[in-house]
């Protein structure tokens, strides 16, 4: 039905509703810079929608143009502007709007009007489309999984629709595809911090301490459950040097002797927290020096001359954090 | 055959070895070459990126109505990137930006993405950043400051931050936006600045750089506008600057650029939102060791020329906003506000001005192999092997690649030594206001112009 729409497209100034209208050519002057080659179809469908934007015309017609501009230029927020402008003066049936948006997102998922579009049309739509509009996440999740402003979108329906009850599992199902997926380990992040069915990040710290351990024991050159192993511990002074599992996961990796460098990262920043360490973290940490002769410093400055050389490309920054260590007591 | 390839990993693993492995590739082949065939790798194709960029400005095709309401982009990334070059457009191309640009320029304030267009504040800041780098007379004094102001206002949403036109989102970059053409137009007040600490502070994330929305995805893009936004409102110290630190440093990868987000693949681009992160986080090192609860006598860079660091400290104290030189303490919030609207909040200058108190921590050489093998073709700059070319990246490579040249350099002013450029010394590119990403020069002529006005 679509293509041979397309096939069959009558120019708009053949199109006899459209008789009385004078099309408006852009303003480019004389010299413009940066001028696209358009098309036909695309300067005489923006001419005639910058006719009725000018004229403010909130009719049907110019509803259905402000859609065909869109095809053209999912991109012109002035567009998708105006016709929100119309949908509203016509009380047009939203969930039309919505399917409409569906099959130019499955298209273009990456732009910031129509995703600023759907969630206006959500917000006036209420709690209940909160379902459809996390299925139609996943459904993006399916062949993007880290689309940022589908994630935005997700975060936004479950804060102002609802719809929490199956948040968690889905994070650990996109985590169990893909254990270095950021964008749902940060998903998991908002979950546990967020939801109203979990009781906050202090309630869920525990259960998730051992999530994040498991997960850096499967992969321990995986920073996402590293960072959200200290993002657990936040605004909390000093629980992250406290809690036990952290030094000893710390232990555990070095002990593979390989992919050690978050864990060195940790240690540091544990160290940082006046964390003491023990006679075994010490060891472990000499035990993966690749410089036999190091000096004979604090564990602070020996763990950053290590990093230093086993992780090069961030040579500089350990050289600084090693300046920076507080005297030890 | 390495580790990788004989295991069956994630979808994020399979991406990340297989651009690991091209650009490797290349390094590998470059690095065999005799030394005169290899050297020529490393050279900055100025004259050809030139003429593609000028050509540009002409011309574009088809292909390019997608970007018809980003207009003014497209004027800033080729004139940012020719003046990047040391290059500049003719008197008919400059004429031609400043007549159009003036179209682009609603009534009421602020620039659409083409003539007739709605403003919006991400091309309004494209046109501000496009006119101050063509500079002269005619082009400053088309923008039309007061009813810009009113625009801004405007945009202001009732949660300190800004919308990004009327019934837009309301995101990081659109605070950015505002507070830079507020700040480099000279017309950044109390009212403009209210809250929008607040909202850009609830940005950052648990991993430590910041997101676009509270509780979204730290990235590099929405890092870079955040925390040059609270910068420029002399807020910067309300960050958590050793953890965005950490987070960034670890978002330089193997192949040597800038990935945007954690796990995600290196990208051309992150080279300046990234590495300009890095560069202006090494001009608030008093802000860094303070936060670190670091004794403010502390050398923290045992290798900055000798001399005088209490004095430099001061020098920076008064220029983060204290009221007096022998005060050294934080100023509160209150106080810095009302000191900096009577001094004419002149944050983004004053910061440039201040000596450099951080070496870089980033690695420059590593990030300049990778845009100079990885993302340069033969006309223009991409993304990374297997992509192609566009304006958006050339400008972005090329603002990186500035920041790279001249990040070790204690004084803005001065030129970088020979050996923090790689290549030949003629790959040297024009140095940039961090916070604005517009050529130093240029910043200094407007800032001047606007201090007047
Ligand atoms: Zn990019």
């Amino acid at each position: 039905m679509k293509g041979e729409e397309e096939r069959e497209r009558i120019p708009i100034k053949e199109r006899p509703e459209w008789a009385d209208v004078r099309p408006v050519p852009q303003d480019d002057g004389p010299n413009p810079v940066v001028p696209i080659a358009y098309t036909d179809e695309f300067s005489e469908t923006m001419d005639y929608f910058r006719a009725v934007y000018l004229a403010d015309e909130r009719s049907p017609r110019a509803l259905h143009l402000t859609k065909e501009a869109i095809l053209l230029n999912s991109g012109n927020y002035t567009v998708w502007q105006f016709r929100r402008r119309i949908l509203d003066a016509l009380n047009a049936d939203l969930h039309e709007e919505l399917q409409f948006l569906d099959q130019i997102t499955r298209e273009n998922a990456k732009n910031y009007q129509i995703w600023h579009h759907r969630r206006w049309l959500a917000e006036k739509l209420g709690e209940h489309v909160a379902n459809k509009e996390l299925e139609f996440t996943k459904e993006i999740f399916c062949k993007d999984p880290k689309n940022y402003h589908a994630w935005s979108h997700r975060q936004w329906v479950l804060q102002a629709l609802g719809g929490w009850e199956g948040e968690l599992a889905y994070c650990s199902e996109l985590i169990k595809d893909d254990i270095f997926n950021n964008s749902a380990w940060n998903q998991r992040y908002f979950v546990v911090s967020k939801s109203p069915l979990l009781g906050g990040l202090e309630v869920m710290r525990d259960p998730e301490v051992a999530y994040a351990i498991e997960a850096i024991l499967t992969k321990p050159e995986n920073e996402s459950p590293w960072r959200y192993l200290r993002g657990l511990h936040k605004n909390d002074g000093n629980s992250l040097a406290n809690d036990p599992r952290v030094a000893s996961v710390c232990l555990d990796v070095l002990a593979g002797k390989t992919d050690y460098v978050h864990a060195l990262n940790m240690i540091l920043d544990l160290l940082c927290h006046r964390h003491q360490p023990s006679k075994e973290l010490k060891d472990a940490v000499d035990a993966v020096s690749p410089d036999p002769n190091l000096p004979d410093a604090g564990l602070a400055e020996n763990v950053c001359s290590i990093l230093k050389l086993v992780d090069p490309i961030r040579a500089n920054y350990w050289e600084w954090r090693k300046s920076t260590v507080p005297a030890q007591d | 055959m390495t580790r990788e390839n004989l295991m069956k990993g994630t979808t994020s693993q399979e991406d990340q070895w297989t651009v690991q492995n091209q650009c490797f590739r290349i390094y590998e082949i470059v690095y065999r070459l005799p030394p005169q065939a290899q050297s020529i790798n490393f050279e900055v194709l100025r004259e050809n990126h030139i003429e593609y960029l000028t050509e540009s400005l002409k011309q574009l095709g088809r292909n390019f109505y997608v970007l018809d309401a980003n207009r003014p982009w497209l004027c800033y990334w080729i004139i940012q990137s020719i003046a990047l070059l040391g290059d500049c457009v003719d008197d008919k191309l400059e004429n031609g930006l400043i007549d159009f640009l003036s179209r682009c320029q609603d009534q009421d304030g602020g620039y659409g993405g083409g003539p007739g267009q709605m403003p919006h504040l991400a091309t309004t800041y494209a046109a501000v950043n496009a006119l101050i780098t063509v500079g002269g007379q005619n082009s400053l004094s088309s923008i039309n400051r007061e009813k810009l102001y009113n625009f801004l206002l405007r945009m202001k949403d009732a949660s300190g931050g800004f919308r990004m036109h009327d019934g837009g989102e309301v995101d990081v970059r659109a605070c950015y936006t505002a507070i830079s053409v507020a700040s480099v137009l000279n017309i950044l007040d109390d009212r403009l600045i209210q809250n929008v600490g607040d909202y850009i502070v609830s940005c950052q994330t648990y991993e430590g750089g910041i997101a676009g929305e509270p509780c979204s995805e730290a990235h590099g893009g929405y890092t870079f506008c955040g925390l040059a936004a609270m910068v420029l409102i002399n807020e910067a110290d309300r960050l958590n600057l050793p953890e965005l630190l950490n987070w960034v440093m670890f978002r330089q990868g193997i192949e040597g650029g800038f990935q945007g987000r954690t796990n995600k693949l290196v990208d051309g681009c992150y080279s300046f939102w990234q590495g300009a992160v890095a560069a202006i986080i090494q001009r608030l090192h008093v802000t860094v060791k303070k936060q670190l609860g670091l004794p403010d006598t502390f050398e923290l860079d045992c290798s900055t020329e000798s001399g005088n660091e209490s004095s430099d400290d001061d020098g920076e104290e008064v220029s983060e906003g204290s009221s007096s030189p022998v005060d050294i303490s934080e100023p509160t919030k209150g106080e810095s506000l009302s000191t900096s609207a009577a001094m004419g909040l002149n944050n983004g200058y004053d910061f440039i001005k201040r000596p450099t108190g951080m070496k870089p921590l980033f690695n420059s050489m590593a990030l300049q192999q990778y845009i100079l093998l990885c993302t340069q073709e033969e006309a223009g700059f991409r993304d990374k092997p297997g992509k192609r070319r566009d304006h958006y990246h050339t400008c972005y490579v090329l603002s990186g690649l500035s920041v790279c040249q001249h990040c070790n350099k204690r004084d803005a002013d001065s030129p970088p030594l020979s050996r923090d450029v790689m290549g030949p010394y003629s790959n040297l590119v024009e140095p940039v206001h961090p916070l604005h990403n517009i050529v130093l020069d240029k910043y200094y002529e407007a800032h001047m112009f606007f201090a007047r006005a």
